[in-house]
């Protein structure tokens, strides 16, 4: 499979150069606000118990007071960088490798550059609106449009995300997959996610960049659900450019009971689909009943973001090595 | 038989839809952050040579289909079947239909090797070599001193093809010619 010319990086100088660009942009933003600039372990005991999320495990052997086994490169350190917001940090923020198993495609790599950074007594829309900044001031953009999550299907799907019934929900998705039974055995989000994927998002390029809020509360992850007209909805958001995600936050959960619940309602959906369960984090769940303070945290692909920058729709583009070259 | 999970899935590889071979063209991963992943997959179907576009989520498998590429020398034809020889030293013999041998048909020449497509063991198509040499049967006289450019006739050659060629090749020479564009490329030179 191997070429003479494999040794190459894939990324051209240019894009490696607004790289670094983008790493000294992002710790002058963050150093004027006066958001501290933290480390924590890519190899922890806990992975995310994300149904959709699956780890990279490692085997290091004991070392002193570490007695060895099974670790977890990390898809996120959301875990850590929250015990260290239960600790006192105040505002933080981490440019971070991160690794999900069997990601790979024009728009993903196993590995990526994330940048994640929480925000004590900011709320989703505070967060939102940094958000704003930070991406449109370095890509010279105008700032997002900001549409519900109910208001972009309404749009771009011509279907209500959250009263639909579910039978109409799995028409609409075989009919676009070109397969009459492909969704009959999908439940609601899953049919969610194939809309985003395949109607939302090719809507959303040549649209500049659009946030999408209220997430369904079934797609909460770790935001706090509130009800909105009898509808459970998220504080969550995403970023869009072009279609293309950018970002994922929350206005925190930060009850460490919902917490422990939640961690049970993810295991159970990885026993009905055959996974592996994830064992929840004492650590963190000790860390919310210690205190986690009220805030928010999200989370925003750097190479994505390079990938805007240079106009390239392929992230080979952007990173000296994908996996098929490491 | 063995199966392909979508991780699996790259260009080329042949699989198993609605009971037809299908070649994998195109394998798009997407995936939203938190969410369910899909796998855009572009297909070309082997029977029909159609394209066809179809979402699997991201795990699912396909059967393998028993497609294989082999090289094979034509031997002749009986006016239903097309006879072609392994050339891997096993000498099997493998009888192809019209529909196999398609347009390739006008290519064919016998003892030059071919590119044989295997559907559970039944030629599915054949394929010419991307150049090839035959000689031209019939065309108008050439005309001397003409070996610059400016015009050209049709020569039908050996196998019945019919191709563009330049106003100076008489009866008898020798082309080569591109079987994918069908054009002329050059002489050649014969002792």
């Amino acid at each position: 499979m191997s070429r003479e010319s494999d040794w190459q990086p894939t990324a051209s100088w240019t894009a490696l150069r607004e790289r670094a660009g983008l790493l000294s942009y992002l710790r002058q933003f963050f150093a004027a606000r006066d958001v501290l600039e933290v480390e924590t372990p890519l190899l922890a005991r806990h992975g995310v118990s994300d149904l959709h999320l699956d780890c990279i495990m490692a085997h290091p052997g004991p070392a002193s007071d570490f007695s060895g086994g099974t670790v977890y490169l990390q898809t996120s350190p959301e875990y850590h960088m929250k015990r260290l917001l239960a600790a006192g940090s105040g505002a933080i923020y981490q440019v971070f490798r991160a690794f999900r198993d069997g990601e790979r495609g024009v728009r993903h790599n196993p590995e990526f550059s994330l940048l994640e950074w929480y925000r004590p007594d900011f709320d989703d829309r505070a967060l939102m609106d940094e958000v704003g900044e930070l991406v449109c001031g370095w890509l010279g953009v105008d700032a997002p449009a900001r549409l519900t999550y109910r208001e972009v299907f309404l749009q771009h799907v011509g279907l209500d995300p959250f009263t639909l019934p579910l039978d109409e929900l799995r028409d609409a998705v075989s009919g676009r997959a070109g397969n009459p039974v492909f969704a009959d055995n999908f439940d609601r989000d899953t049919c969610l996610d194939f809309l985003m994927t395949h109607a939302v998002e090719p809507a959303l390029v040549g649209e500049g960049a659009v946030f999408i809020h209220d997430y369904p509360a079934s797609q909460a992850a770790l935001a706090r659900t509130r009800d909105a007209g009898g509808c459970a909805v998220a504080h969550r958001f995403e970023l869009y450019l072009d279609g293309l995600e950018l970002c994922n936050g929350y206005w925190e959960l930060t009850d460490a009971a919902e917490q422990a619940r939640r961690f049970e309602a993810d295991n159970a959906l990885r026993r009905a689909h055959g996974k592996p369960e994830m064992a929840a984090d004492d650590y963190l769940l000790e860390a919310l009943r210690h205190g986690l303070p009220a805030c928010s945290g999200v989370a925003l692909g750097l190479d994505r973001l390079l990938m805007c920058k240079l106009g390239t729709r392929d992230i080979r583009d952007v990173v000296a090595f994908p996996i098929e070259r490491s | 038989m063995a199966s392909y999970s979508t991780n699996e899935f790259r260009g080329g590889l042949k699989v198993l839809l609605d009971g037809d071979p299908c070649v994998i063209l195109e394998n798009e991963f997407v995936k939203p952050g938190k969410g369910q992943a899909f796998n855009r997959v572009k297909l070309r179907n082997l029977m029909s040579n159609r394209v066809w576009e179809r979402t699997f989520k991201s795990g699912e498998s396909l059967e393998a289909a028993d497609v294989m590429d082999q090289e094979m020398e034509y031997l002749y034809t009986d006016g239903e079947f097309w006879h072609f020889m392994a050339t891997d030293g096993s000498f099997e013999q493998h009888p192809a239909d019209e529909k196999a041998v398609g347009d390739t048909m006008k290519w064919l020449k016998e003892q030059d090797v071919y590119t044989v497509t295997l559907y559970n063991g039944t030629p599915l198509s054949v394929t010419p070599p991307n150049f090839v040499e035959l000689e031209v049967v019939d065309t108008d006289p050439g005309m001397k001193g003409d070996t610059a450019q400016g015009g050209s006739k049709p020569a039908t050659l050996s196998t019945g093809a019919v191709v563009n060629v330049p106003l100076f090749i008489v009866i008898g020479e020798v082309l080569k010619v591109d079987t994918r564009s069908g054009e002329y490329v050059s002489r050649v030179k014969t002792n």
